[in-house]
Formats: structure tokens, C-alpha cells, sequence
């Protein structure tokens, strides 16, 4: 979205960033049927992420009906440390809800702060993640373990590498945002996928944790 | 309003949409120990999880406050999407059977 947008006479070529940084009054006027495309982008990526997800949770749902000596590894303690990880991502949410409302009032240390609270709320979740992993290797139980080890690596391990990703996506867009160079509405595009990878693990668990314990 | 009260009441705006987030995982769990089939607890999970995304896209990702042309150019690439995911399932069913379908 760099792409020169004003090239009159003695005019300096703006982009369309550079506009939203300064802005430049009637440049940044937009249309009221108009959807901005930073955030358009991001819905169009959570859409086509999204059917990533269904397919393999489908896929999981499918196998485990259809299967019924499926592997059932989970005891008591795995699901307080499920219970912990959810909420500790859905509190993350409530943060990033707080770092965008921050942002858009102009209030960047409050948003700063809200960010760094969801970026360590979500290495929290990944180191989590990772200790119930290893609990699981420990038992013999990994990504060549049938059909319940491939399907459950591959769908935590898909989520697992979009909250890593997230967080690291936040630390620069923090970094940058901090800097004055980048705006309010990338924090903003930021959080919508941020809400994406709660809403993901919101099908996860039910599916893959909590049918564990089905009769 | 300032800058600081504003970004303090958006917690507090959706502070119940979290603790009925909270709520819906809880029954989920709650209902994942009682004596139910797989299939049953699938769809009652499922059902269940629905409803907290629905609640986390309504409110945490503002859907309902996006204006209407947001929601007219994405249901028609949803729909896009969707059908062809479509493409898988016939190779799913012929998976079924482990052979192509007979002539």
C-alpha cells in the first residue's frame, strides 16, 4: 500500500501509509462506503485461515467419531493445563481489545502497555502449549503415533505456530508503533488476528481435548 | 471523554462478553466429563463453541459495528471459499470406500 497516490506539478509523490501517519486533511477523507483495505486484507486472510482450520478440525472430527478405539491420552491434569491456556488466551483478547481502544484514543503508552501484557499472555499460552507437549512425548506419544498423534500434532502445532507467529507480528508492530511509525489501525489489523487465534482455540479444545473423555 | 477513561471503559464494556466466554468453556468442560456419546458431545461441543465465536467476531473482532459493505464483500468470498472446499469431498468419499465410485 506504498504506491505514490498524488503526482501533480511540484506535487511530492504520498503514500497512502504516509497520508494515514500525517494526516494530510482532505487526502485522508475517505469514502463512508469505503472499507480500509489494511483491514479488508486481514479479513480476507482470517476467511481462507479459517477453511485451513475447519478442514483439519472436520478432518479430526471425522476420524475420531468414525474410530472407536481412538487414543484417549488425557487425564485430569491435562485439562486444568487446557483450562489454564484458555483462559489465559482469552484474556489476551481482552488485553489487545484495551491496546486497540488505547491506540485509536491516542493514548500510546497505555496501548503499549496492553500490548506487552497480551504478547507475554501469549508466550505464556505457547510455553504452556510446549510443557503439555513434552508431558506427552514423555508418555510415547508423538507426531508418528497413528492417526491421533498426526492429526492432534498438526492441528495444536498449526495453532501453536499462529500464536508464536502472532506474537512476534506484535512485537514488531509494537516496536514500530512506539516509534511513531506505524499507525493506530495497524494495532488495530493486529488485533483482529490476535481475536482470530482465540477464536480458532475455541473449536480446538472442545474437539480435540474435551471428546477425550466421551463414553 | 480522555484518552486514558476511554481506553478503561472498553475493558469494562467487554468484560461480561469475557466472563460469558469463560462461562461457555466451563459448561464445555462440565459437559465433556458427563456420560455422553461421541457424536452427542461433538454436537453439543460444537453447538457451544459456535455461540463463543459468534460472541468473540460479534464483539472482540467488531463485526457488529463494521459498516454493512464489509459484511457485502465478504459473504460473497466466504461462500467462494466454501465452495471450493467442496472439491475435497469427493475425493473424501471416494476415501470412504477406498475405491473410486463404481460405474
Amino acid at each position: 500500500m506504498n504506491e505514490p497516490v498524488a503526482m501533480g506539478k511540484g506535487e511530492q509523490a504520498v503514500s497512502e501509509s504516509e497520508m494515514a501517519l500525517h494526516e494530510h486533511g482532505a487526502l485522508t477523507e475517505e469514502s463512508p462506503y469505503a472499507i480500509p483495505s489494511r483491514k479488508f486484507t486481514m479479513w480476507l486472510f482470517i476467511i481462507s485461515d479459517a477453511v485451513t482450520f475447519g478442514a483439519f478440525l472436520f478432518a479430526y472430527g471425522y476420524l475420531r467419531v468414525g474410530t472407536p478405539n481412538w487414543t484417549r491420552p488425557f487425564e485430569t491434569g491435562s485439562v486444568i493445563n487446557v483450562v489454564l491456556m484458555t483462559i489465559v488466551l482469552i484474556t489476551s483478547s481482552l488485553t489487545m481489545l484495551g491496546a486497540v481502544d488505547s491506540a485509536k484514543a491516542g493514548d500510546k503508552p497505555k496501548a503499549m502497555r496492553f500490548l506487552y501484557s497480551t504478547m507475554f499472555l501469549g508466550a505464556l499460552f505457547a510455553l504452556l502449549h510446549i510443557r503439555e507437549w513434552f508431558e506427552l512425548f514423555r508418555r510415547g506419544i508423538t507426531l508418528s503415533s497413528g492417526l491421533f498423534g498426526q492429526t492432534f500434532f498438526t492441528i495444536t502445532g498449526l495453532h501453536l505456530l499462529h500464536v508464536i507467529g502472532g506474537v512476534i507480528a506484535m512485537l514488531v508492530i509494537a516496536s514500530k508503533y512506539s516509534s511513531g511509525r506505524l499507525t493506530p489501525s495497524h494495532v488495530e489489523t493486529m488485533g483482529l488476528y490476535w481475536h482470530f487465534v482465540d477464536l480458532v482455540w475455541m473449536f480446538v479444545v472442545p474437539l480435540v481435548y474435551l471428546t477425550n473423555f466421551a463414553r | 471523554m480522555s484518552a486514558a477513561s476511554a481506553s478503561g471503559n472498553v475493558i469494562r464494556k467487554y468484560l461480561p462478553i469475557y466472563f460469558v466466554l469463560i462461562g461457555i468453556f466451563l459448561v464445555e468442560v462440565f459437559l465433556a466429563f458427563r456420560d455422553f456419546s461421541t457424536g452427542s458431545l461433538v454436537v453439543m461441543l460444537l453447538l457451544l463453541a459456535l455461540c463463543s465465536a459468534s460472541l468473540g467476531l460479534m464483539y472482540f473482532m467488531h463485526l457488529a459495528e463494521e459498516r454493512r459493505s464489509l459484511f457485502l464483500t465478504l459473504i460473497p468470498a466466504t461462500i467462494f471459499v466454501l465452495l471450493m472446499m467442496n472439491m475435497f469431498w469427493l475425493d473424501s468419499i471416494r476415501l470412504l470406500r477406498m475405491h473410486p465410485p463404481l460405474q
